[in-house]
């Protein structure tokens, strides 16, 4: 079975955030990158799947510049067979919807018989590409998957996610797209051994032109990043603890309105 | 001059991080306190590829070079220091030379399953008198046939407990002296091989530290490592490359003990500031930054030389022993900067503080690595 992945190389979940000079997009400098976190769930849920049944081949994809190339390097490291890197000036820009579309034309030229993908990418927390690729696909789709399992004959895939209280699960037939929840599994390291293949696994790149699209601007466009407004700085009520409580109940229900 | 990681360096480097924070560093203090060897981490640094890890996959290792081991040792280091050590042990002191001093037949046997990490290899030159001086060998191999039959005590073998084979260093003519030192490999469960005791340490507590006696052992000629007399020889190659470990080590724990006063010192606060506000405690975590940096580049040049097939006798010398001196200077400033707390053990630079001063001794003293390193600069005139 051929399963594709699609992850986002994302800041470190360590960095602190500051918005660049134009105010439309954050300070690139000094950040570490990483495989978004949910994406590497996914990864790893590929993986198993291939190695459960046998056989397989699992590729990864990734929109972005050059420097996403050090995360699907990581992604074969973790075992991949092979990656594709989306890597055209006229994808600086791209929305979620270009990016669909974009990852909609991979998938028909690879043919996989399932795409997994993170359920959002910790960067902007978007969480739409998974949802507008099915639709470009007009494939099924199952989102904040917590458990799953393709059956033998490599036809339906079932697959669960949390909801309130319980488990909703669901029969989806293949081809389809599932976006992985916390939860799905606990990605592997890479081996050393992984990381010394890593180089002689192919990474293809992948230009719009070779996928017949054109330069779309994006309907999405950024007017502005904020920063939040500081957080004003705490207040510590003094006192014996009784006049402290009563005072603290007071400003919970006339300043801050919370009780 | 290249300074900078290769991409293959930094994933090893990557993961050896993640791995550290998440699998030892939440263990760590515990298998500190209950001098406790970590079976479990240890066994999957062995599935991850880490235990052999500059030994060629033809021998159950991972290829890396010398500096992805260093960039390795030091992320273990960072969290526990016993890890670094463990590994080390195993990897350089162990592996390493079977696979430059062994024939096919000793490879296939005694290094693959250690550089697979399914079984821990240890490295006995030590002995009641023979330590800086560890030509003074007592311990004697007697040939009987196609046996060697061994006696005598070997002390402070680091892995010695937990280890399936010792590459035991002995004398086989003692009118030879240094010359007359053979290096054999003896298999626990040999008869008239005991390790009577292991030692309570001040720290690396989690690395077990074992004596051994040997009585009438008799083992196979086939297990000779080498040639006769080519034992000191063997050691002495041995101990100059697993030093760049052992600095790497020192590295590792001072950084360690460094990162963990960055971040009390923009959160202690002193006189209604964080204290990283007040000049002297700057003056200590910027001199802790400067050696860490100088003790990191000499290390992994050390490496690079290594790895370029250059001379790094007098680099690795000199990266352990500036490595070394920086881990005990910087853990020693690092618990001044965590005040009272940092002499209890809530901020582990406590444990750093007492894992930093095996660096100063073993594989080689501070005094000893001058000598090296001064025989080295002043030629034959010393
Ligand atoms: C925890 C631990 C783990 C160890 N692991 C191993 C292991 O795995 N395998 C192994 O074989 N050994 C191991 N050792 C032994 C270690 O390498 C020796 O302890 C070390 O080499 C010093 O030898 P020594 O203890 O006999 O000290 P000594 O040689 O007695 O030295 C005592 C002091 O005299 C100084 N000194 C000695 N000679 C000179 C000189 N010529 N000039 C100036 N100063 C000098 C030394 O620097 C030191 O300060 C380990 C030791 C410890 C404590």
């Amino acid at each position: 079975m051929k399963i594709l992945v699609a992850i986002k190389q994302v800041p470190d979940t360590a960095t602190q955030v500051k918005i660049g000079a134009g105010g439309k997009a954050i300070d690139t400098a000094g950040i570490t990158w990483i495989v978004s976190p949910y994406d590497e769930f996914a990864v790893e849920e590929a993986l198993r799947v291939k190695e459960k049944r046998g056989q397989g081949e699992v590729v990864a994809v990734c929109l972005g510049p050059d420097r996403a190339k050090e995360a699907l390097r990581s992604c074969l490291a973790m075992g991949c067979d092979r990656a594709i890197h989306l890597n055209d000036p006229a994808w600086t820009a791209a929305d979620t919807l270009t990016t669909a579309r974009a990852l909609a034309a991979v998938i028909k030229q690879e043919q996989p018989q399932l795409v997994l993908c993170g359920r959002q990418a910790i960067d902007d927390d978007m969480g739409a590409v998974t949802a507008q690729l099915s639709e470009v696909l007009g494939w099924p789709c199952a989102a904040w998957i917590m458990e799953e399992s393709v059956d033998a004959d490599g036809k339906n895939v079932r697959a669960a996610r949390q909801v309130e209280g319980g488990l909703e699960v669901f029969d989806l037939p293949l081809p389809a797209v599932i976006s992985a929840q916390k939860g799905l599994n606990e990605p592997r390291y890479p081996t050393l051994k992984g990381i010394m293949g890593a180089k002689k696994k192919e990474i293809k790149d992948v230009k719009a032109s070779d996928l017949g699209l054109g330069a779309e601007p994006p309907q999405l466009s950024v007017v502005a990043l904020e920063a939040l407004p500081p957080r004003p700085p705490g207040r510590v009520i003094q006192g014996d603890v009784a006049t402290a409580v009563k005072e603290l109940v007071r400003a919970l229900r006339e300043e801050a309105k919370a009780i | 001059m290249r300074l900078t990681l290769t991409d293959e360096q930094q994933m090893i480097q990557t993961m050896a991080r993640e791995f550290a924070e998440s699998e030892i560093k939440p263990v760590a203090e515990e298998l500190d306190r209950e001098e406790r060897f970590p079976h479990e981490t240890v066994k999957r640094l062995g599935e991850l590829g880490m235990m052999g890890m500059t030994i060629p996959e033809r021998w159950g290792g991972s290829g890396a070079d010398a500096v992805s081991l260093i960039v390795a040792i030091i992320e273990l280091a960072k969290q526990c220091a016993s890890h670094a050590v463990i590994l080390t042990v195993n990897n350089s002191l162990y592996c390493e030379p079977i696979l430059t001093f062994g024939t096919d037949a000793q490879r296939e046997r005694f290094l693959t399953p250690c550089a697979r990490g399914e079984k821990i290899g240890c490295f006995s030159l030590t002995e009641p008198q023979a330590g800086s001086d560890a030509a003074n060998q007592q311990t004697m191999a007697v040939r009987d046939g196609d046996h060697y039959v061994l006696n005598g005590r070997k002390i402070f073998v680091t892995n010695g407990r937990e280890a399936s084979t010792a590459l035991v260093f002995c004398q086989t003519d003692r009118a030879k002296g240094r010359n007359g030192v053979t290096a054999l490999l003896v298999d626990k469960g040999t008869p008239g091989f005991s390790v009577p005791r292991t030692e309570e340490k001040l720290g690396i507590r989690a690395s077990d530290t074992a004596e051994f006696l040997f009585e009438d052992c008799r083992v196979p000629v086939a297990n000779r490592l080498g040639e006769e007399g080519q034992g000191f020889k063997i050691a002495l190659a041995t101990l100059a490359s697993s030093r760049i470990g052992i600095a790497a080590q020192g590295v590792g724990i001072a950084t360690g003990a460094y990162e963990r006063s960055v971040a009390y010192a923009r959160e202690r606060k002193a006189f209604g500031v964080p204290i990283g506000q007040h000049q002297m405690i700057q003056w200590m975590l910027a001199d802790m930054a400067t050696t860490i940096e100088g003790a990191r580049l000499l290390t992994l040049r050390a490496a690079a030389l290594k790895d370029a097939g250059q001379p790094y006798v007098k680099a690795a010398s000199m990266a352990k022993y500036f490595a070394a001196e920086t881990a005990m200077k910087v853990t020693t400033d690092a618990i001044q900067v965590h005040g009272g707390y940092g002499y209890t053990r809530e901020y582990q630079v406590e444990r750093f503080f007492r894992d930093a001063k095996i660096t100063q001794i073993y594989e080689g003293t501070s005094q000893i690595q001058k000598l090296v390193i001064a025989r080295e600069v002043l030629g034959g005139d010393a």
